[in-house]
């Protein structure tokens, strides 16, 4: 069975210890980073930094709202990064864990067309021209580990475990959370390895927050193309 | 903290004021959350909105400076509507005491007062004005209906009537709304069963009010029946993992390990000294614990001296330094010496001084003074660097500068206290790198060096040369010798209760210390941390004791004498039954026969004192019981402070820098004993146009302290880069300034470039019929890292006064301008 996480933003205090336990684990450098004029930072994320917190301000009902959102890649069930590379020797999903992973082969492949294929804008690409993202710290969880960001987690807003015991403990939380947030939701649940749980509209915690398929996620012509020739579309270079 | 981390699991309502515990103390979130799960209700109280306030469920701003007004309104509120637990206050508080007729509060003046000649106190009490009447055996008269006018209780509720919702709001900014909402919520935890907590730091101590801040709260805990309990207390968040145990060590000046007092230059000999602080009560049901004073101050010198500390010699005591009646030797005083060329050198050791301490322009100026320094730390700082800092010319300074570098925590062995009270021992990670050394090995070999060179004569050697210095193994610093040498030894063959104990054991706690000299200890309140039976923190058992409240017993240890909860018997009704039967911290369990208790025994936590309750289940009363707060003299937890520099109960006095021109409670503008510093590079400047913004400083959870170890560490340094200053939305329309720009904030001491956080977590506060903006920046910078040079400490702009009773500074409310650059 595949894994999932589950990311509660009613119990994130946006300590960042995630961002840091990330780049500790894929010995990752620092960003050089400049305050913008908000708390969050990095600004976004970056080919060297998989994990961001983003933090929004918002006034609701006259009451004011920090939103925190520990962006990470989703893991989705069906990638279109996955379909839209069409080359499992730089984009493949392990089937045992569910994590979606990218190799140095990503270099080879339309950067751009890979980013655009993703509803959560989430790959960065470098300056080598490879891809990268969260791995799910697929071998720490080959090894019985939890991924580094969730082990670091204070409050326990992000879990990790088999996925039917994640979308069960979804759903509780979720109705735990309706009691006192009326708009809580988890997000793409069903299509998901990553699920959230948020308590206002969306799209205030993040533009990608969830796939919206009039903006991003659909199939471009290319990749319905390779998708048509199959295994002869990455012979004929298409 | 007067409970633990965990504990706070088990409140019902937490309220974190004067600290931002989900930034700056990120795990004790852990224990929040879980309290939160079960149904605990959150309030932060802060000038702006935090992560802590993000997860609040009830938020309230207050203008810096203004948690006395704030806190008042909540005791009002409380007496107003007998929300308090009125069995728990007749009992166990000292609202029942008389108050003597040279008591007296008008215009906020407390009687006795006194204005001082020459500073840097403004003026001081003669706390005699405050006494309580007595009876004929010397015991204080009270009043149990708590009726009587001159009751604590009485003078207490005509004290806080000023505190209406109307003043109160003019005063805090907070919209009388808000206040209500507080209020209310937190005094549901008066409730029989209930419990509220209340989680503060600097945001309260760092004030010229900062203790009479704490004691507002521990008051009101008093009046709720929240001290003693599980999920209640009175809890300061300490700043660093080992600040309990630097303080209990005797970081400070003006105490001893363990608490016991520096001896003054009027206490001429052991037995003035001892006399002068070994309270003394006359009431048969108080235990008064420090009566033993002289044991455990006979037990210390008798660790420093060894066998040179004999009766014959006071044990030693004229060796120690003194320090003279009515000074400060406090941080400040310490740094206004240096600058007026009083020192010749320093060991800055474990500490940042040019970046941490208040007014850091004129320490920075006060070091330029010295002829030598040495600094022991992990990295070279802004500290051991002064010389080459900003506005220094290195041609024009004398000071030499020795570094040591210093082994990091993980590196060495040894305990931290963390401020749950808990003595945890780490055991030794890497070896320490290079040439660094533990801090241990620094000093033992400094000690020796200082032995023999007194060993060629000196003036007054025999401090040094009698110095008992023998913390070591094979030429190592030992830290279990140390720990040993803590908890002390029976240093003779000697008999206590019927039992002999071997010269070399070690005491198996304080109540086996004795005053003859025949046992030493380190610090009394470690004794039972160390024992024939083995290193009790060094215990790591997940066990929970049998009220399942999260104790702990065998993780670790606590002190005093492993209690996790103090004043926990206060947590019992007078029959010694839980007030809350699920979260119950001890119980009675003695025997009853015909109604009356016949035989002893509680269950739970390590009570405070194995006595019986002070009532029979037949509600008959006890001669043989003792009041549940042992460590005052009475026995009563204090409603009544009359030990407190500034007054009895608390008042609202505006800081030193403040945005008003008038106190709207009376008209003393500032704590009239508050320590006010007055060179020519102590300047303030209050209700002054140039500085028309209140400013605060604070910490963020991407760093810590001044910086040393988070901002050489290029991870963190990404994730909050650069010094930065918060501002309302309205603020920086007023000032032009956009978002992330760099502007510049100038107080009456300096100037700081930062960048503009703007942001609608701060908001404009209504102060009587002004509107008064507040602003904030962190003060973990320092122009050593990041290289630019650029990013300075929030400390050249934070002023030069404190508060009376610590002589803490006043960083956490001062006047600014923010102007663009």
């Amino acid at each position: 069975m595949s894994k999932s996480f589950l990311i509660d933003t009613t119990l994130c205090t946006a300590c960042k210890g995630c961002q840091v336990a990330c780049k500790q684990w894929h010995d990752l450098p620092a960003d050089k980073t400049v305050n913008q004029g908000s708390l969050q930072n990095p600004a976004d994320l970056t080919y060297t930094t998989y994990k961001v917190v983003r933090m929004t301000e918002e006034e609701l009902d006259g009451k004011l709202h920090w939103l925190f959102f520990p962006d990470q890649c989703r893991h989705c069930i069906d990638a279109p990064c996955l379909e839209t590379a069409y080359d499992e020797e730089a984009i493949y999903k392990d089937e045992r864990t569910g994590a979606i992973l990218y190799t140095a082969n990503t270099s080879k492949l339309d950067a751009d067309e890979i980013i655009g294929s993703c509803p959560y804008n989430i790959p960065r690409q470098g300056p080598d021209g490879t891809l990268t993202k969260c791995d799910m710290c697929n071998d720490r969880v080959h090894n019985g580990l939890q991924p580094a960001c969730v082990t670091t987690c204070p409050t326990g807003a992000m879990t990790f475990g088999d996925r039917d015991d994640i979308m069960a403990l979804a759903e509780e939380r979720l109705q735990k959370a309706q009691a006192r947030y009326p708009k809580a939701a988890l997000l793409d649940a069903d299509e998901l390895n990553v699920i959230y749980l948020v308590t206002q509209d969306p799209s205030l915690y993040s533009d990608y927050a969830v796939a919206d398929a009039g903006r991003r996620g659909g199939m471009s012509r290319g990749t319905a193309i390779r998708k048509m020739l199959g295994p002869f579309g990455r012979l004929m270079n298409v | 903290m007067t409970n633990h981390w965990i504990d706070i699991r088990n409140s019902d309502c937490i309220m974190i004021m004067g600290s931002n515990a989900a930034e700056n103390h990120p795990i004790s979130f852990k224990y929040v959350t879980q309290a939160m799960e079960k149904g605990a209700k959150l309030i932060s109280v802060d000038p702006r909105f935090t992560r802590t306030s993000a997860r609040a469920d009830i938020f309230a701003s207050l203008r810096s400076g203004t948690d006395i007004a704030f806190l008042g309104g909540m005791l009002k509120y409380i007496l107003d509507n007998g929300l308090y637990n009125k069995e728990y206050t007749a009992a166990y508080t000292n609202a029942p005491f008389i108050v003597g007729k040279a008591y007296g509060f008008e215009d906020g003046l407390f009687s006795g007062y006194k204005s001082a000649n020459e500073g840097p106190s403004l003026g001081s009490y003669d706390k005699s004005a405050w006494a309580f009447e007595m009876d004929a055996k010397g015991v204080p008269k009270m009043d149990r209906t708590m009726t009587h006018e001159r009751s604590v209780f009485q003078l207490m509720k005509k004290h806080f009537d000023r505190y209406d919702l109307d003043k109160v709001s003019m005063v805090t900014g907070t919209p009388k709304e808000d206040l209500l909402e507080v209020y209310k919520t937190y005094a549901a935890s008066g409730a029989r069963g209930k419990a509220g907590t209340i989680m503060y730091a600097m945001g309260w101590t760092q004030h010229t009010v900062g203790t009479q801040i704490i004691r507002t709260m521990a008051m009101i805990q008093l009046l709720l029946g929240n001290m003693g309990v599980a999920g209640g207390g009175v809890n300061a968040l300490r700043g660093e993992s080992n600040v309990q145990g630097s303080t209990d060590h005797c970081l400070l000046w003006h105490i001893w390990p363990g608490y016991l007092k520096t001896p003054r230059s009027s206490n001429t000999s052991l037995a003035a000294y001892n006399k002068k602080w070994t309270p003394v009560s006359k009431d048969p049901m108080s235990a008064n614990w420090w009566q033993n004073y002289p044991k455990y101050s006979v037990s210390l010198l008798k660790s420093f001296f060894g066998d040179k500390a004999s009766k014959k010699n006071d044990f030693g005591y004229d060796w120690l330094p003194k320090v003279d009646d009515g000074k400060g030797y406090s941080w400040f005083d310490l740094f206004d010496h240096m600058y007026k060329g009083n020192m010749n050198g320093f060991f800055a050791w474990g500490q940042n001084p040019a970046c941490s301490g208040s007014n850091a322009a004129k320490i920075r100026k006060a070091m330029t003074k010295l002829d030598w320094m040495v600094n022991v730390n992990l990295f070279d700082n802004e500290t051991g660097s002064f010389w080459k800092g900003p506005g220094m010319d290195p041609k024009e300074i004398k000071t030499e500068v020795f570094m040591l570098p210093a082994a990091v925590a993980v590196e060495k062995e040894g305990s931290v206290t963390n401020s749950g009270r808990w003595m945890q021992w780490r055991y030794q990670g890497p070896k320490p790198m290079g040439n660094s050394k533990p801090d241990g090995d620094i000093i033992m070999h400094l000690g020796h060096m200082i032995k023999e060179e007194y060993a060629h004569g000196g003036k007054f050697p025999e401090p040094i040369k009698n110095l008992k210095w023998d913390y070591e193994t094979n030429g190592i610093y030992d830290p279990h010798k140390t720990a040993k040498e803590i908890n002390g030894y029976f240093v003779k063959d000697t008999t206590v209760k019927g039992k002999v104990y071997k010269k070399g054991t070690l005491v198996p706690s304080f109540a086996f210390l004795q005053a003859d000299g025949s046992t030493s200890s380190g610090n009394w309140l470690y004794c039972n941390s160390y024992t024939e039976k083995g290193n009790m923190s060094a215990r790591r058992s997940n066990k929970d004791a049998k009220n399942n409240i999260g104790l702990y017993p065998e993780f670790a240890w606590c002190w005093p004498v492993n209690r996790r909860i103090i004043y926990n018997r206060a947590s019992v009704d007078p029959k010694g039954q839980p007030w809350d039967e699920k979260n119950w911290v001890v119980r009675f369990e003695g025997e009853a026969k015909d109604g009356k208790y016949v035989t002893k025994k509680w269950t739970g936590d390590v009570p405070d004192g194995g006595w019986y309750p002070l009532e029979n289940p037949d509600g008959s009363k006890r001669s043989d019981a003792k009041h549940p707060f042992i460590m005052r003299k009475h026995g009563h937890g204090q409603i009544f402070g009359p030990g407190r520099a500034d007054g009895p109960f608390p008042e609202h006095y505006e800081p030193l820098e403040c945005p008003v021109e008038k106190n709207y409670f009376s008209s003393q503008m500032i704590n009239p004993t508050a320590v006010v510093y007055s060179t020519k590079d102590d300047q303030h400047a209050t209700c002054d146009p140039r500085f028309p913004f209140v400013g605060t400083t604070y910490r963020v959870t991407e760093h810590w302290q001044t910086g040393l170890m988070t901002r050489p560490q290029e991870w963190l340094m990404e994730l909050q880069p650069n010094v930065f200053v918060e501002m309302s939305e309205e603020l920086a329309k007023l000032r032009g300034i956009e978002n992330g720009e760099r502007v510049m904030v100038s107080s009456a001491r300096a100037s700081l470039e930062c960048t503009a956080v703007v942001t609608k977590r701060f908001k404009p506060f209504q102060i009587g019929y002004a509107t008064v903006h507040q602003v904030g920046i962190p003060w973990h910078y320092g122009w050593r890292w990041p290289a630019t040079g650029t990013e300075e400490s929030a400390n050249l702009l934070t002023p030069p006064a404190g508060d009376p009773n610590t002589r803490i500074p006043e960083t956490k409310a001062f006047m600014v301008n923010v102007t663009k650059l």
